[in-house]
């Protein structure tokens, strides 16, 4: 082995025992052996990077993480998390593995579910496998996509077949135990003309430290719709890094909706592209942290042929000694003539302590093309907190309620109740009073 | 008495603008208080309701004989002072009824009453919202959001008659308005009206006292008043403009 040559990390002997002990084929053995060796060669990425300028993962690289060779959560303790919407939809992950006693597929009709292991092996499905995965984010964009290769064990599969629509939005639920280090993967592929509403969530079943570090590939052929939820309440101990890319093509549409609201320390990367004329995308989020939590969303949107649309809308809400990053690029390539790209990038601080580091980048080389962005960063206006003042509202609720409408454009973008309903109470965790009118 | 200024002297950032003022305030009287820009009138309004952006120099004001300026705005309004905006503001995500009820209930909790639950706090808020005329398509919408000027100010009036203030200060309510909006409310006001209410009108023209009939008039001219009347006041003051008594207040 290659990598035994490399340098010794603290994953090394999970890696070695994990690739012996896997039943998959010898392709994808080597692009796990590869891309440990990247990391290896690379380690987890620092600061003098600028990418990672504003993030520091020392962190991380200082715990010792172990990877799981089993876990014991009960379908009790899944319960809480499993949304309403989804409760015959649903696919579990402790500590990154897939866990199909946890989970439940019944309402997941006329689609594929395989793990990793399956699909890998499968007749049909080998094929289409083996050509996606990978594809949409490449190990060798960091060493936290490289670990997350390596350790590609029991992800999932879904595939959607032309024309079929997936009724019930399927979640994907996250779940870790003290100590360990999860790398959860998840590829979808939807065929054209189908449709479902995927929605990650990374849960916090206790206030442990861990790791999460998820990657999820997500590709969209000809007049597929796919709405993509993506959740992120780690623990408040814990570190998240997770990567999401797609592709989408002709006449299809990807909304995506990225909320943050946990870990203490957090990094998502989105690595968006039209793979086609005449595509449209929705790349929102909303991340709300306090205290020292630490979040960094680097994005980058891919205009690589003509006529295609995206919108961005990013909003932030920083509190107590928080930090949030946002770094977003749009990329009009050379032929991408007709393209139409907004992005904006709002953030309100709560407190002076709170910090962020924004910066909305357009990168254009075609000159027919329609594109705006911009970003702000403020507080509450005195003048409004007065005017909920002078209503007799204590402080505390007048500016939770401020804080609330600011993030109202993208909380009530969100059509999956149970998530609106988490968020709603998120903002306004500090309101005694409830909402219902 | 009600409200009692005075010698009040108050200013913002340092420029003192109310220079001396003093006024008497009893339950069922309605004041309005007149004069030309920069005479002072809406800082009055803004001290009372205790802006954190004005602040106050010397002079007293006393709310049912306490203290009022040692009161934070909030706690102000929970004990019966009101100011209706001259310029409201918009509260995207929360819709009307949500923030009608939210504050009835802060006051509610503050007089050891009994609060609303939503479904008791809708009836009741059609019952107020006919005061001003307003269907209940508002109250499903966001505070002030896409409101126009008319509606925003009806919907001043409509949190009045909600929180049923013991004093109510209304800032140029009447700036903006057309006549049919002016009318809708100017009726809202008068409907308000009664012996345990005392509401100040603070407003350059008189345009508005031919709807709300004031029991007294002040004339404010360089942050003091310089003239003090019955309604008849105001007519003389549209009729010979604000130059006359400019000169008082120098």
């Amino acid at each position: 082995m290659n990598s035994q040559a490399g340098k010794e990390t603290i994953y090394t002997k999970d890696f070695l025992a994990s690739l012996e002990n896997a039943n998959q084929p010898e392709w994808l053995k080597n692009l796990r052996s590869e891309a440990f060796e990247y990391f290896t060669e690379n380690g987890f990425p620092t600061p003098r990077n600028e990418e990672w300028k504003y993030t520091n993962v020392a962190a991380i690289g200082n715990e010792d993480f172990r990877i799981a060779q089993s876990s014991d959560f009960t379908p009790e303790k899944i319960a809480p998390f499993v949304f309403n919407e989804s409760k015959e939809s649903v696919l579990v992950f402790s500590n990154g593995s897939f866990d199909r006693n946890l989970s439940n597929l019944d309402a997941i009709k006329d689609a594929t579910v395989l793990s990793f292991s399956a699909a890998a092996s499968d007749e049909k499905f080998g094929e289409i496998f083996k050509a996606k995965l990978g594809s949409l984010v490449d190990f060798e964009k960091n060493g936290f996509t490289a670990l997350n290769a390596a350790f590609i064990g029991e992800g999932v599969f879904l595939f959607i077949p032309k024309n079929a629509k997936i009724e019930s939005p399927v979640q994907f639920l996250f779940v870790s135990d003290e100590g360990k280090a999860a790398f959860p993967r998840v590829l979808v592929v939807a065929e054209s003309f189908a449709e479902a509403t995927i929605i990650e969530t990374f849960v916090r079943a206790d206030e442990t430290k861990y790791l999460t570090d998820a990657v999820i590939e997500v590709s969209l052929a000809d007049e597929a719709k796919i709405k993509h939820y993506r959740v992120q309440r780690e623990s408040h101990e814990a570190f998240h890094v997770g990567a999401s890319g797609t592709e989408v093509a002709r006449g299809s549409v990807y909304d995506a909706t990225n909320i943050t609201l946990g870990a203490r320390l957090s990094r998502h990367d989105i690595d968006f592209k039209f793979n086609s004329e005449g595509g449209e995308a929705f790349v929102d989020g909303l991340y709300l942290i306090s205290e020292d939590q630490h979040h960094d969303t680097h994005s980058v949107i891919d205009h690589r042929l003509p006529n295609c649309t995206s919108h961005q809308t990013y909003k932030g809400i920083i509190d107590g000694k928080a930090r949030a990053v946002f770094n977003g690029k749009i990329l009009v390539r050379e032929n991408a003539s007709g393209t139409d790209g907004y992005q904006s990038n709002k953030n309100l601080l709560l407190s002076n302590d709170a910090r962020v580091d924004t910066k909305p980048q357009l990168e254009i080389f075609n000159d027919d093309v329609k594109c705006a962005h911009g970003a702000t960063v403020g507080q509450l206006e005195e003048e409004e907190l007065f005017y909920l003042l002078s209503r007799g509202l204590n402080e505390s609720l007048a500016r939770n309620l401020l804080t609330y409408g600011f993030a109202e454009e993208i909380v009530n973008k969100i059509e999956i109740e149970s998530i609106k309903k988490q968020l709603d109470e998120a903002v306004l965790n500090r309101l005694n009073a409830n909402l219902e009118a | 008495m009600l409200l009692e200024i005075k010698d009040l002297h108050a200013g913002i950032e340092g420029r003192e603008i109310l220079k001396g003022l003093t006024l008497n305030v009893n339950r069922g009287e309605v004041h309005a208080i007149m004069g030309p820009n920069g005479s002072g009138k809406s800082t009055l309004a803004k001290v009372l309701a205790g802006h954190p952006g004005y602040e106050v120099i010397s002079g007293e004001v006393l709310f049912e004989g306490k203290n009022l300026l040692e009161l934070d705005p909030d706690e102000r309004a929970r004990s019966g002072v009101f100011l209706a905006f001259q310029y409201p503001v918009e509260v995207p995500g929360v819709s009307n009824s949500q923030f009608l009820r939210l504050a009835y209930n802060e006051k509610m909790k503050h007089l050891g009453e009994e609060e609303l639950d939503p479904l008791e706090f809708n009836d009741y808020l059609k019952e107020k919202a006919k005061v001003v005329e307003m269907d209940s398509s508002f109250f499903k919408r966001s505070v002030n959001e896409g409101f126009s000027g008319g509606e925003k100010k009806r919907n001043e009036i409509l949190q009045m008659a909600v929180l049923e203030p013991k004093l109510a200060i209304l800032d140029e309510t009447d700036s903006g308005l057309d006549i049919d909006a002016l009318r809708i409310v100017a009726g809202g006001v008068n409907k308000l009206r009664d012996s345990e209410k005392a509401i100040i009108l603070v407003t350059h023209y008189q345009r508005l006292l031919n709807y709300i009939t004031p029991d007294f008039v002040h004339v404010l001219a360089n942050g003091k008043i310089v003239k003090q009347g019955g309604k008849e006041l105001a007519l003389e003051l549209e009729e010979k403009g604000y130059d006359w008594v400019k000169a008082a207040g120098k």
